[in-house]
């Protein structure tokens, strides 16, 4: 059976490994806030925020290395506004999340066209080569630095003080209160820190995957990754795997649409993905998994 | 620990002129306290009385707006919970800040390391957590999920959050609320150890009879401020109720009454959970008109799910409920109101009023439908003031106006209301769950005082409360629940006591019975 064949194939599974990396970022990213207990709906906006700014930084001649750095630190920029806004003002995390996406997206495309206003074909720039490590598919090394940092938030949440208080603070931040660690500035750090990864994850389609910024280019990515984190029950593990295997749906239906053709219209293809993808949620989730403090702002003293 | 502790002892905590206002509220007014080194003082006064406030302060949840605190003779800097834990004050709070989904282990060593550390010393924390629970009789599993564990074992866990590190003063706030009177019991030795070791300790309550068993000295608050100072040894009870309540409080008697017939019946109740898990099993209950039946038992063992039944807001999944002869399993709560049914809820805030609504909507929820406070499907706003007002006139709720929105009433205003609703209509059958919960005493003798009175006049009441004193007070029959089943303290086999019905609640006498 072709279908069936092509999944054994190398060039499959790089497809997989490319289509997964911003994922992966994104939803480390989320899972760090929440796992601090804020929520942070401008996921889809701050990896627009990353791709776009990374990619100007190297355009204007900076290396890619300084590219990914200006991105992570616009996306800890878009983070701080987060925190202030869920955490010392305790306004509603799902509206202050939306107002972050628009924002950020709106101002990268205002920047854009500030930028470049006469083009109509997008600058291109050289993007990371694909580094050929032996036993592994040839990868960027933004998608190695995306599995190195699966594990590392993995320490940090599970064998760092810094991660058992992070894990606290979205379980009962009054616990944290009260062994004298302060909560605000906690949250904040958390949400800066998860906010510069999905930048990261933005920044990865314009330095490695593709060699420009386009309009829509992170097309729901980031609303995908805050599924995840829930399929995932806020385990980084989990997490990496759901990222692949939502890769793979997407891989395996780009492949079939050319196997298949224009016998059935191309927008099933593409909506195939998601729809396993809830399957898979309704599967894989457990509500036991979700942080008890996840969207309850935090007021000192109140009980 | 009822010795004096003399004035030699070193003063280990030393408050002055500690004073904090919330917008118009002073809730501590000048406030002066102290503490000396091996010493048990119990902090007693009522619901908001200033307690929890000034505790608050100390530990710096708040910042006080005037006064000083001094430990172990240097100013504590205000507003910093970090800087109490390092001077080795500790805090064992009313509400357990406690993550349950966490291990105890991780609950009692977060914070205790740097946090840029590059990893945690888990080995060595569990070494001495194991070897601190040994010295003080505190065991509890270290790697235990603290959702998992009893209510006692977690409040263990905060004691060994503050052994662990190394506080001099443990300030203990309501400790014994949600304990059984065994737990309780077994806490009074652990500080009988503490206090051997040389800490000091402040004990907040508003139990009379536990601050007299416990502390050393009695510090008496009233509306925030200092009403009294007495050794323990010179203290007694009325002289405590009557400094905590500002005058003499009059305790309403329960009559001897010959109970009627049967009113309330249950047979083979049976509520089913999740999983098949019997959250009620099989319960057997009568209550005759004119009798007060209490119920008692460790909260989650199935009063609230027996309450909701009763309410007509769970239909059993077995078994029959009865008003008189009629079979009402299925009535629904509109149909258990129109019987007859007067129900108070347990949490009055949550299910009891709505508080952005007013007095007379409040007034008017369970039966707004019929005349006379609707006709034609208008409702007659007239009828309804008419009825607040009686209500607000006969129950004696405090307000600047009847109209005012519920929210805006105190506990004790908001219960007697409540209490209004329910027995204006005469009920046949009353549904008092925790009816005095956060009262204090004056509002909770008018409570019983009411109580008292619906009994007499023919109502079969069944009162469900964590308060053993009120349970053995007012009831004619006590039952106790234990893992979703109810068994009656049988008064052929001896005096019903706290002791009894303390033995009863962890489950004796009921094993027989699975």
């Amino acid at each position: 059976m072709a279908w069936l064949d092509m999944l054994v194939t190398a060039s499959f599974w790089v497809a997989v490994l490319r289509i997964g990396t911003p994922l992966i970022f994104g939803t480390l990213g989320e899972l760090i806030c929440e796992r601090a207990g804020v929520l942070n709906l401008g996921i889809e906006g701050i990896m627009v925020a990353g791709a776009f700014s990374g990619w100007l930084a190297v355009y204007l001649g900076a290396p890619l290395g300084a590219g990914i750095l200006v991105a992570m630190a616009v996306g800890a920029a878009l983070g701080l506004l987060h925190g202030i806004l869920t955490v010392p003002l305790g306004l509603s995390q799902h509206v202050a999340g939306i107002g972050i996406t628009l924002l950020a997206t709106s101002l990268s495309y205002y920047f854009y066209r500030m930028v470049f206003p006469t083009v109509t074909e997008p600058p291109r720039i050289q993007p990371f080569q694909p580094l050929d490590l032996p036993g592994l598919f040839a990868q960027t090394p933004m998608t190695y630095l995306a599995f190195l940092l699966v594990a590392l938030t993995a320490y940090v949440l599970y064998r760092t003080p810094l991660g058992l208080a992070v894990r606290m603070v979205g379980e009962n931040p009054a616990a944290v209160e009260a062994q004298g660690i302060d909560v605000t500035r906690l949250r904040i750090g958390a949400v800066m820190v998860g906010s510069s990864l999905m930048a990261l994850g933005g920044a990865f389609l314009t330095l490695s995957a593709f060699n420009a910024f386009y309009f829509n280019m992170i097309n729901g990515r980031g609303w995908i990754c805050i599924a995840l984190v829930v399929f995932a029950s806020w385990r980084p593990g989990k997490a990496l795997l759901g990222a692949v295997l939502f890769a793979a749906f997407d891989a395996f239906q780009l492949r079939l649409q050319q196997l298949i053709g224009g016998a059935v219209p191309y927008q099933i293809f593409l909506m195939a993905p998601y729809v396993l993808s809830i399957l898979a949620l309704i599967v894989m989730s457990r509500r036991a998994g979700v942080p008890r403090a996840l969207m309850i702002p935090y007021r000192k003293g109140e009980r | 620990m009822n010795q004096p502790v003399g004035a030699q002892a070193e003063v280990v905590l030393r408050l002055r002129g500690i004073t904090k206002r919330f917008g118009s509220l002073t809730a501590n007014d000048a406030i002066d306290l102290d503490l000396h080194k091996g010493e048990v003082v119990a902090l007693l006064g009522e619901n908001g009385a200033g307690k929890s406030t000034l505790m608050s302060i100390l530990f710096g949840h708040y910042v006080a707006d005037e006064g000083t605190v001094e430990a172990f003779g240097q100013p504590l800097p205000p507003g910093d919970p970090a800087a109490a834990l390092a001077r080795g004050i500790g805090m064992v709070h009313q509400h357990f800040t406690l993550a349950d989904n966490l291990t105890v282990l991780d609950n009692v060593m977060l914070g205790t390391e740097s946090l840029w550390s590059w990893r945690s010393r888990r080995s060595a924390g569990r070494a001495r957590l194991d070897r601190l629970a040994g010295a003080f009789g505190l065991a509890v599993r270290g790697d235990a999920r603290v959702g998992d564990l009893s209510v006692g074992e977690r409040q263990r866990v905060e004691i060994l959050k503050a052994l662990y590190r190394d506080a001099r003063i443990l300030i203990l706030d309501e400790p014994t609320a949600v304990l059984t009177p065994q737990e309780s019991a077994s806490l009074r030795a652990t500080l009988g150890r503490l206090v051997a070791e040389g800490l000091s300790i402040i004990f907040i309550s508003h139990k009379l009879d536990e601050v007299l068993e416990i502390g050393d000295r009695v510090v008496v608050l009233r509306a925030g401020k200092v009403a009294g100072e007495v050794p323990v040894a010179d203290a007694d009870r009325p002289m405590l109720a009557g400094m905590m309540v500002g005058r003499a409080v009059e305790q309403p008697q329960r009559r001897q009454l010959s109970p009627g017939a049967v009113a309330v019946g249950l047979q083979g109740v049976t509520v089913l959970g999740e999983g098949g898990r019997r959250r009620l099993d099989a319960v057997d209950l009568d209550i005759r008109a004119g009798e007060i039946v209490g119920l008692a038992g460790v909260s989650g063992n199935g009063q609230s799910v027996l309450s909701d039944v009763l309410a007509g807001l769970i239909t059993p999944d077995g078994g029959h409920y009865r008003l008189a002869d009629e079979d009402v399993s299925r009535a629904g709560t509109r149909g258990l109101v129109a019987r007859g049914v007067g129900r108070i809820p347990e949490d009055r805030q949550a299910s009891g009023v709505i508080g952005d609504m007013t007095i007379p909507e409040t007034l008017i929820a369970e039966d707004f439908r019929a005349r006379p406070f609707s006709r034609f499907g208008v409702i007659d706003w007239r009828a309804a003031r008419d009825f607040a007002a009686r209500i607000v006139s006969d129950f004696d709720v405090r307000t600047e106006r009847p109209d005012l929105n519920a929210r805006l009433l105190s506990g004790g205003n908001m219960q007697k209301l409540l209490l209004g609703r329910a027995l204006a209509r005469r009920p046949r059958f009353v549904l008092a769950n925790q009816p005095t919960r956060g009262l204090d005493v004056g509002a909770a003798a008018y409570v019983h005082q009411r109580l008292l009175a619906a009994r007499e006049a023919g109502a079969a009441i069944l009162l469900i409360s964590e308060d053993l004193d009120e349970v053995l007070r007012l009831s004619d029959r006590v039952a106790v629940m234990f893992r979703g089943r109810l068994r009656e303290a049988d008064p052929a086999l001896g005096p019903v006591t706290v002791e009894r019905l303390g033995l009863m609640m962890a489950g004796q006498g009921f094993e027989h019975a699975a």
